[in-house]
């Protein structure tokens, strides 16, 4: 199978005031693959993920610098159209976020924002997506609940029906399981290993075991600098860098 | 053993007393509501036992020297200045208090946040000066002319600006707070599905920051109903119901401040005035009960 790039970075550098978070990363994403940014905490990993659909730009006091590449579209040029970038990606974060409606509201904020109003086209995409997140046959019942009424491993697949209800062609995911229990872990985790067939997936992780699980390719960071990225088979049993040795067998973490 | 006993007791004896202390106070200051509604109704059943109360309530006769005691026109005094100053202040506050938490960089965020605080420092009576001074002429030369009817200026228009301004403080502090309060991961979720952030704000977190801010304009009215001294100033004190914004009024406070002490000779007064403070406390009693229920109902419904 040919492996299309899907996200490019290059000499993407990310200051913090005085600290220097990001230094000259360069790599490339493989479209329609999941792919696990690891590292210990503090590395950058949640960072380089932010940059991908220009979150960051809210944070105060950052600069950066560089390329990354998105469908050929260099989206840190300051005349792209951040909406329009983020329509592209789904995000998923540690805990989820429903927002203060309800659960279908939640699926069909999105499409609403970007113009969607007959009920009818609505209905469908919200029984579609919730369908895909697999979690229709468990709210079907309660669309118009508060979501926040959900637990939270069934909150946080309907975080991902939101997100992908606009129609993105990448999930980004910063340790989305983390806050869960390992059932609902794992069934995000078979989610996931579901979607990669239609979606470029990029998730942030600390658990080693789970990149193992589920990762076709990885990135390793380390101190704000990238030192390892492959296909998951070679990089976990063939390291080319010591501290990625290492790193897979808990010296450093 | 004996070591022990010897460390604890003391403490233990202060921590049951300050308990104690504290459960008293707090009892005290609650009873004082209470107290004080019971004592204004003593003190207010002579009007109450020689009237009946739908002609002291929807009276507009306000004739002490004859015995009359009709307080719709201070009642509606009161309405009309308090809600002139909510519809200026509340659009006004709650777009302040939007662009501070959302859209301003830390650093203005930091420096305007004292300086409205400041407003809430400046004495009423300050508020008054600076009303007759600017707010009451430039009603009296600009407003009234361009509406082709006469003013002098003293108006429930002139005394809403005042109060409007007075209330800002309350409201911008609380609504600001509450909308900082709303996690920054709520904001990014919608952020993320490609919202502006006007979007994010209209239908994320002022939604989710709504029992919150309705409680800041809750308590910037309640302040408004009892402002006396400013208002005082600058409506006009003519004891009728206002027709118009650019009409004279004479709120409750108004009322009491002003003749408490000087009219007591004529029969009856002091007693009508002591009803007056009365319907005031029992009107925002009235008004905190109904917007407290109102709020628990929607905090219930959104979550």
């Amino acid at each position: 199978m040919e492996n299309r790039t899907h996200i490019s970075v290059q000499d993407l550098n990310v200051h913090f005031r005085s600290e220097h978070v990001l230094k000259d990363i360069n790599l490339s994403i493989p479209d329609r693959k999941i792919t696990a940014i690891i590292g210990p905490s503090g590395c950058g990993k949640t960072t380089l993920l932010r940059s991908f659909n220009r979150l960051i730009d809210s944070t105060e006091g950052v600069r950066v610098s560089g390329r990354v590449l998105v469908d050929d579209e260099n989206i840190l040029d300051p005349k792209a159209e951040v909406t329009h970038i983020r329509k592209k990606m789904g995000l998923l974060l540690q805990k989820p976020y429903p927002l203060p409606m309800s659960i279908y509201d939640n699926v069909a904020y999105g499409p609403r924002i970007h113009g969607i109003r007959e009920r009818r086209r609505l209905d469908e995409i919200v029984e579609r997506f919730l369908k895909k997140a697999s979690l229709w046959d468990e709210v079907r019942e309660r669309l118009s609940q508060p979501a926040s009424a959900l637990s939270l491993g069934q909150q946080q697949r309907l975080c991902l029906a939101r997100g992908l209800a606009v129609e993105p062609a990448i999930i980004l995911g910063d340790e989305p399981t983390s806050a869960l229990d390992p059932q609902s872990s794992q069934r995000i985790e078979a989610t996931f290993t579901e979607l990669k067939r239609d979606y470029t997936i990029v998730i942030v992780t600390h658990i080693l075991r789970q990149a193992r699980r589920l990762a076709d390719h990885v990135i390793f960071l380390y101190l704000g600098e990238l030192v390892e990225q492959g296909p998951a088979w070679d990089f976990f049993n063939n390291p080319k860098q010591p501290m990625t040795r290492e790193y897979i067998k808990g010296l450093i973490s | 053993m004996r070591f022990l006993r010897v460390t604890l007791v003391p403490r233990r004896v202060k921590d049951l007393l300050a308990g104690k202390v504290m459960l008293l106070l707090t009892v005290l200051a609650a009873l004082l509501v209470l107290v004080m509604i019971i004592g204004l109704y003593l003190k207010s059943k002579p009007v109450l036992d020689s009237h009946s109360l739908s002609e002291l309530l929807f009276s507009t006769k306000w004739r002490p020297f004859r015995g009359q005691f009709g307080f719709l026109p201070f009642i509606m005094g009161t309405l009309w200045v308090t809600g002139v100053a909510i519809v200026i202040a509340v659009p006004l506050c709650l777009l302040t208090a939007i662009y501070l938490s959302e859209y301003a960089h830390s650093r203005v965020r930091e420096w305007v946040k004292p300086l409205i605080d400041i407003l809430a420092g400046i004495p009423s009576v300050v508020f008054g000066v600076w009303g007759m001074l600017v707010v009451v002429p430039f009603i009296k030369d600009v407003v009234a002319p361009s509406f082709k009817v006469f003013s002098t200026g003293y108006s429930v228009l002139a005394g809403g600006i005042v109060l409007a301004i007075m209330i800002f403080p309350v409201i911008i502090h609380v609504s600001l707070e509450v909308l900082r309060a709303v996690p920054g991961e709520v904001r990014e979720a919608s952020l993320a599905l490609g919202a502006t952030r006007w979007q994010t704000v209209k239908r994320v977190v002022l939604r989710k920051a709504l029992p919150g801010v309705a409680a800041a304009i809750v308590l910037g009215i309640s302040r408004a109903f009892g402002e006396t001294m400013a208002v005082l100033m600058v409506v006009g004190n003519v004891p009728k119901v206002p027709r118009s914004v650019l009409d004279p009024a004479y709120p409750l406070p108004a009322l009491i401040a002003n003749n408490y002490g000087e009219m007591l000779s004529v029969p009856l007064f002091d007693s009508a005035l002591m009803l007056a403070a009365l319907i005031l406390l029992l009107v925002i009693l009235l008004f905190n009960i109904v917007s407290r229920s109102i709020l628990l109902r929607v905090e219930r419904s959104i979550r």
